[in-house]
Parts: structure tokens; C-alpha cells; sequence
């Protein structure tokens, strides 16, 4: 009943081509990040904001990069976490050797995994799909390699083992698990946005023609090799400033291994049952891996269910990979279209037609 | 909130003369010149020469395997040739990669449809635009000031071309959800939106009813000559090339056979040879005795050579 288009004419292209061009939408926007900047704040208890609504965020952050170069530009990746470590020991460095402020560091962090993302996306140019995917697990292991066996970038201690400095902008001293959540949150919005608007003008049209047809993209005037080698550069920007926050904002001391292979298929398998090739499905994705498990194991306490802790552990795991299974059977392209066919429901609810 | 209810001709490039007067004898757009093209052993194109004249709507037929596709992808820069050369307006292009040969004002579609099939109709005709649109990254990042000021500028253009060829109402579709025809008539659209000089159409028609091949055989008309496009096109139904082409390339084995304006295709014997499968020491079988068009209309207007 609420959600009605009806009335709403957009009488001009700019407003026609909105972020959001229903009034509700933008409204459920605005509510929603009132909610995480205000009310989140007020009621979550230490707990909820140390140790999974700022990874949630980061996870989201590092999905929306991963969604860029698999979901909008179809290079499929299995060495995202790679790029994310390469953020965290770059802003790491930074703070450490440059005493460059924060911010500053967090935007360095993610230009040099955008280097590195560059210089292992150019095997794009000769092969692609399942072969690219291949050679894009060459960045994971040459990558930790790289910063297991050089402890210059760990500050010379061993196995990449790193304390990250205190934070401090501009006067606001970042340490509590609140400011950190806030810090966090910010950057993700920033960047959400800068995704979604990348998204639907002339850069993520041409990333999404070059998935759909690459043939056809190259007749239609779009030089294939730069934009690849753009989707690589501003998937593994994402990656670093995740990888950063979550040096900075969630672990605090990490080592290399925080960034394994088991990291990378995490995030592969969140834009996969989020929605490959949109933002949303981000979120929802990073959601469903980090929240779901969770939940499971809260309703398992809840119901009272006994049994040996090795079961109920095992349990866990395994209605979490049914319920994967399950979410993709129902819909295959994602939770991010399940959302798009209940608010296509949403339009004509209560009545039939 | 699209433009004007009736359709608008697009103006065409600026300063180009009236299409009647280029009709006789227009300039040469496109020559090809002695293109031989073969993969592997299987030589798909034999020294084939040719010229698209300015202002013209050439017809390239033959029978399948002619060669005709491989023609077209020398042209676009999907295949390079071992021999010949390929001038644009004058210049040597032989070796461009096909962007490149966007970017000079060639557009084309596909046989078997080579739309992005998650994309909207908006936005397949948008990456038609691509070429105009001029601002940098992190403009678009932002969507702020001259990327939203293009983004808007484009969407005009692209909506006139939505209005001309009639696709309003699925404008905010996914083509892959479309019927066929439609598919193709967008596929037609997003060539249209490049604003191309020479138009390159790859089986326009094929698999539509006779309804749809009017309307598409109207638009192809109209791009003609109230844009002012060249359009060479590959078709099998010979009513359509008959009626709307000025002139006819026939294509056989890979090599060119006859090129002519239509009466004289029509009764070319090397091209009712090639199309009825007769030999020099045969004559042609009594009910071959008309032209290629007869036989076409005695099938009731379907490809006269599918088998």
C-alpha cells in the first residue's frame, strides 16, 4: 500500500536518471542512514560494534571492489584478499615510517593496492573467465609470499606480524570500538556512493557491456584492455581501503594470514548470493556470510537445543551451508534481486493486478 | 517525460548535401581493395574488391558460406586481412582495431543479435553515445557537474532515437528479456545512436514476420535518408533487397561475382548460378527461367537459399 510510484513523474532527465527516483526509496535511504549513524550508536553494546557491524562494513567495503571487477566487468578474481592485505600493510607503512595523517593514509593504501591490482590484471588482455581466474590466484600466494618472507614490510618482525599505531583525525581521537564503527562507516558510505555513481555512468556502462559481450563492446567503440586494466585498479582500490580498516579499525594486530586464500572465496561467495553486478548485493551478501553464522548460533542457544559441542558446532556450519544452497535455488541472481522482486510485489500489494 | 510525442528526423552530420544528389554517383565512403582473407586452409574471402558510395544502401548477398559476414568483419576490424587494403573516406584503415574503426563513424549489428543482454534498453543505447561523451573518471565518480551535464546531453540524443524507432514503453527493460524482434530493433537503435557514417547490418530481417521486416525495411529508409547514413546491409529475402537497395553486391565462394544496381542483379546469370546450383554444360531448368526475385516470391517471400 506504501509503496506506490503512482504520481511520481520525473519531468526532467537528471531527475529521471536519480540514484534513487522513487521518493520512498530516497526516503528509506535517508532513514537508514540515520539508523546506522545515530540510533546504531545508542544501542549497540561493545560487543555488537567490535566484532561484527565493523567487519560487516569492511567485508561490504571489499565485496563492492570485488563487485566492480566480477559483477560489473566480468574478470572473475580469486585474489581479492590479496589486494586487501597489500592496503593493510601500505597504510600500515605509511603510518609507521611517513606519520602521514589517517585519511591520508587509508586514500595511499588504497592507490598502491591499485598499482599492485594493475600490474596482476594485465594477464586480462590475453585470457579471461575460469583461465583469468587461474592467474588471478597468482596474486594471492606471490602477494603473501611477498610479505611473509620480506619483514621489512611488517617492520622487520616475523611472519608479517603488525601492531597498528593509535589513530587520530584531526583532533578526534579514534579508539573506542564506537569511533572506530563510525570511522569505518563513513568511509563505506563515501565509497558506496562513488560505486553506485560509477555504476550507471559512461565507466560502468562500458565495464557492463564488456561483460555482457566483449565483441560487441569493441564495435560499439570501447577499448577493451584500459577499461579491464580500470575495473583491476579500482577493484583493488576498494580492497586496500578495506584492507586498511581492517588493520586500523577491526584486528589492531594482525599477520599475513589474516588475508588467505579462505578470505578471498569468503567474498567470491558474498557477491555471488548478494547479486553479482550490483551494490546492494554487497551489503547484503557481506550480511548474509558474516550475520547469518551468528544468528545460527544464537537461535541454537535460544531454542535450548543440547547436544555434544563438537555437534552443535558442526550444526552451525551445516545449516549455514544449506541455507547458501538454499538462498541460491530460490534465486540464482541473488539477494539483491530477491529485494528488486519484492519491491516489484511491493508496488501492487494488497491487490492482485 | 521523453521529448516530443511525433517523431523528429535527427539532423544529420552538418553540411552534408541533400541525399538525391549523391545518389547517381556519390563519392566512395568505403573501398575495399582486393581483400583476401582464409583461416587456415578455408579461404573465406578471395581478392574481393568493392566500394560503398556515399549516401547509397548496398545490399551484399550471396549463398550461405559466401563470405558475406567475413566481409563485414574485415570491414568493422574483427578480422584483419592477409591481403588488400580497406580506405575510409580516402585513408588506409586496413589495420585498425575494430574501437578504432567506431570511433571513425562505423557501426554495425550482428547476425545473431550482439546486444548486452543485462543492460536495459536505455543503457545499450547509451554505449552507443560513448564516444561523445568526454569527461574524466572521477567526474563520473561523483556524478557531479560536466559527467551529469553529458550523461543528460546524451540521454536527449539517445531519446529522439528511442522515439524513431518507436521502443518508449521498454526503455527501462533488460533486452534479454525481449522478444526477438524487438532485440533486434534496439540492436538497430544502438548502431543508430553512434552516429555512424557508414552503417554495416549483419542479416537485418532475418527470423521476422513480414510486419516486422516492413518496419524495420521503414527505419532502414528513414536512417538513409533523413540521417544521411550509408548502409551497406546483408539480406536474404530478395523482396527486401530488391525493393529498398540501390545497389546489390553478390558474393560467391568468396569472391565477388556481379555488382549492380537490382534490374541487373536480377537476371545476372553468374548470380542465378550461383543461387540455383546449374553448371555451364547444363541448362538452367525450365522453372528456373525467371529471376531470383520470382523464385523468392514463390516461397512466399522467405530466404530464397536457405536449405
Amino acid at each position: 500500500m506504501i509503496y506506490r510510484e503512482s504520481g511520481q513523474f520525473a519531468s526532467s532527465y537528471a531527475k529521471d536518471m536519480r540514484m534513487f527516483p522513487l521518493l520512498q526509496d530516497r526516503w528509506a535511504f535517508g532513514a537508514l542512514l540515520v539508523f546506522a549513524f545515530v540510533v546504531i550508536p545508542l544501542i549497540a553494546n561493545d560487543y555488537w560494534l567490535s566484532s561484527i557491524l565493523t567487519l560487516f562494513l569492511i567485508y561490504s567495503l571489499s565485496a563492492i571492489g570485488l563487485n566492480i571487477l566480477t559483477g560489473f566487468c566480468g574478470q572473475l578474481s580469486l585474489g581479492h584478499a590479496a589486494f586487501m592485505a597489500v592496503g593493510a600493510y601500505a597504510s600500515y607503512n605509511f603510518a609507521v615510517r611517513l606519520h602521514t595523517p589517517v585519511l591520508v593514509n587509508f586514500l595511499l593504501a588504497g592507490f598502491v593496492a591499485a598499482a599492485v591490482g594493475l600490474l596482476f590484471g594485465l594477464p586480462s588482455l590475453r585470457i579471461k573467465g575460469f583461465y583469468l581466474a587461474v592467474a588471478t590466484l597468482a596474486a594471492q600466494f606471490t602477494i603473501e609470499w611477498v610479505l611473509v618472507s620480506f619483514n621489512w614490510f611488517a617492520g622487520g618482525s616475523m611472519l608479517g606480524a603488525i601492531d597498528t599505531p593509535p589513530m587520530n583525525i584531526m583532533g578526534w581521537d579514534v579508539s573506542s570500538n564506537l569511533d572506530k564503527y563510525l570511522l569505518t562507516l563513513s568511509v563505506v558510505v563515501v565509497l558506496a556512493i562513488v560505486a553506485k555513481n560509477l555504476g550507471r555512468s559512461e565507466v560502468g556502462r562500458s565495464w557492463r557491456a564488456i561483460r555482457d559481450l566483449d565483441v560487441a563492446a569493441e564495435i560499439m567503440g570501447i577499448r577493451l584492455f584500459p577499461y579491464k586494466l580500470l575495473a583491476f585498479m579500482v577493484s583493488s582500490f576498494y580492497a586496500g581501503v578495506a584492507g586498511a580498516l581492517y588493520a586500523f579499525c577491526y584486528l589492531g594486530s594482525l599477520e599475513v594470514t589474516a588475508f588467505e586464500l579462505a578470505v578471498s572465496f569468503r567474498l567470491l561467495g558474498m557477491i555471488i548470493i548478494g547479486g553479482l553486478g550490483t551494490i546492494l548485493g554487497s551489503f547484503l551478501g557481506a550480511g548474509f556470510i558474516v550475520l547469518l553464522p551468528i544468528l545460527i548460533s544464537q537461535a541454537i542457544v535460544f531454542l535450548h537445543i543440547s547436544g555434544a559441542s563438537d555437534f552443535l558446532a558442526n550444526a552451525e556450519l551445516m545449516i549455514f551451508g544449506g541455507l547458501i544452497i538454499l538462498f541460491l535455488i530460490v534465486e540464482p541472481y541473488g539477494l539483491a534481486r530477491l529485494w528488486q522482486t519484492i519491491k516489484e510485489k511491493l508496488r501492487l500489494w494488497p491487490f492482485p493486478y | 517525460m521523453s521529448g516530443p510525442v511525433t517523431p523528429e528526423p535527427l539532423p544529420g552530420p552538418a553540411g552534408e548535401p541533400p541525399r538525391i544528389a549523391l545518389k547517381a554517383g556519390g563519392r566512395p565512403i568505403l573501398q575495399v581493395e582486393d581483400i583476401s582473407l582464409s583461416f587456415g586452409g578455408l579461404k573465406a574471402l578471395d581478392r574481393v574488391n568493392l566500394e560503398i558510395r556515399e549516401g547509397e544502401i548496398l545490399a551484399i548477398i550471396g549463398p550461405n558460406g559466401a563470405g558475406k559476414t567475413s566481409l563485414l568483419n574485415v570491414i568493422s576490424g574483427v578480422y584483419h586481412p592477409q591481403q588488400g587494403r580497406i580506405l575510409f573516406e580516402g585513408q588506409d584503415r586496413t589495420r585498425f582495431r575494430p574501437h578504432a574503426v567506431a570511433n571513425q563513424g562505423v557501426a554495425r549489428t550482428f547476425q545473431n543479435l550482439g546486444l548486452f543482454r543485462a543492460m536495459t534498453v536505455l543503457e545499450n543505447l547509451m554505449t552507443g553515445r560513448k564516444k561523445f561523451i568526454r569527461t574524466n573518471f572521477f567526474l563520473q565518480a561523483m556524478f557531479w557537474g560536466p559527467a551529469q551535464k553529458a550523461e543528460i546531453e546524451q540521454r536527449e540524443r539517445v531519446e529522439q532515437i528511442i522515439d524513431f524507432l518507436g521502443i518508449e514503453h521498454i526503455r527501462k527493460v533488460p533486452v534479454g528479456t525481449l522478444p526477438y524482434g524487438m532485440q533486434k530493433r534496439v540492436e538497430l537503435g544502438r548502431a543508430l545512436a553512434a552516429e555512424p557514417k557508414l552503417l554495416l547490418l549483419d542479416e537485418p530481417m532475418a527470423g521476422m514476420n513480414l510486419e516486422e521486416k516492413e518496419d524495420i525495411s521503414r527505419f532502414i529508409l528513414d536512417a538513409n535518408e533523413e540521417l544521411g547514413i550509408t548502409i551497406a546491409l546483408i539480406e536474404h529475402d530478395m523482396g527486401v533487397v530488391m525493393d529498398i537497395c540501390d545497389r546489390i553486391v553478390v558474393l560467391d565462394y568468396g569472391s565477388k561475382i556481379a555488382d549492380g544496381p537490382p534490374a541487373e542483379i536480377r537476371n545476372h546469370p553468374d548470380v542465378i548460378r550461383a543461387y540455383l546450383g546449374t553448371t555451364d554444360d547444363q541448362p538452367p531448368p525450365a522453372s528456373a527461367t525467371g529471376d531470383i526475385t520470382d523464385r523468392a516470391g514463390r516461397a512466399g517471400g522467405g530466404p530464397i537459399e536457405e536449405t
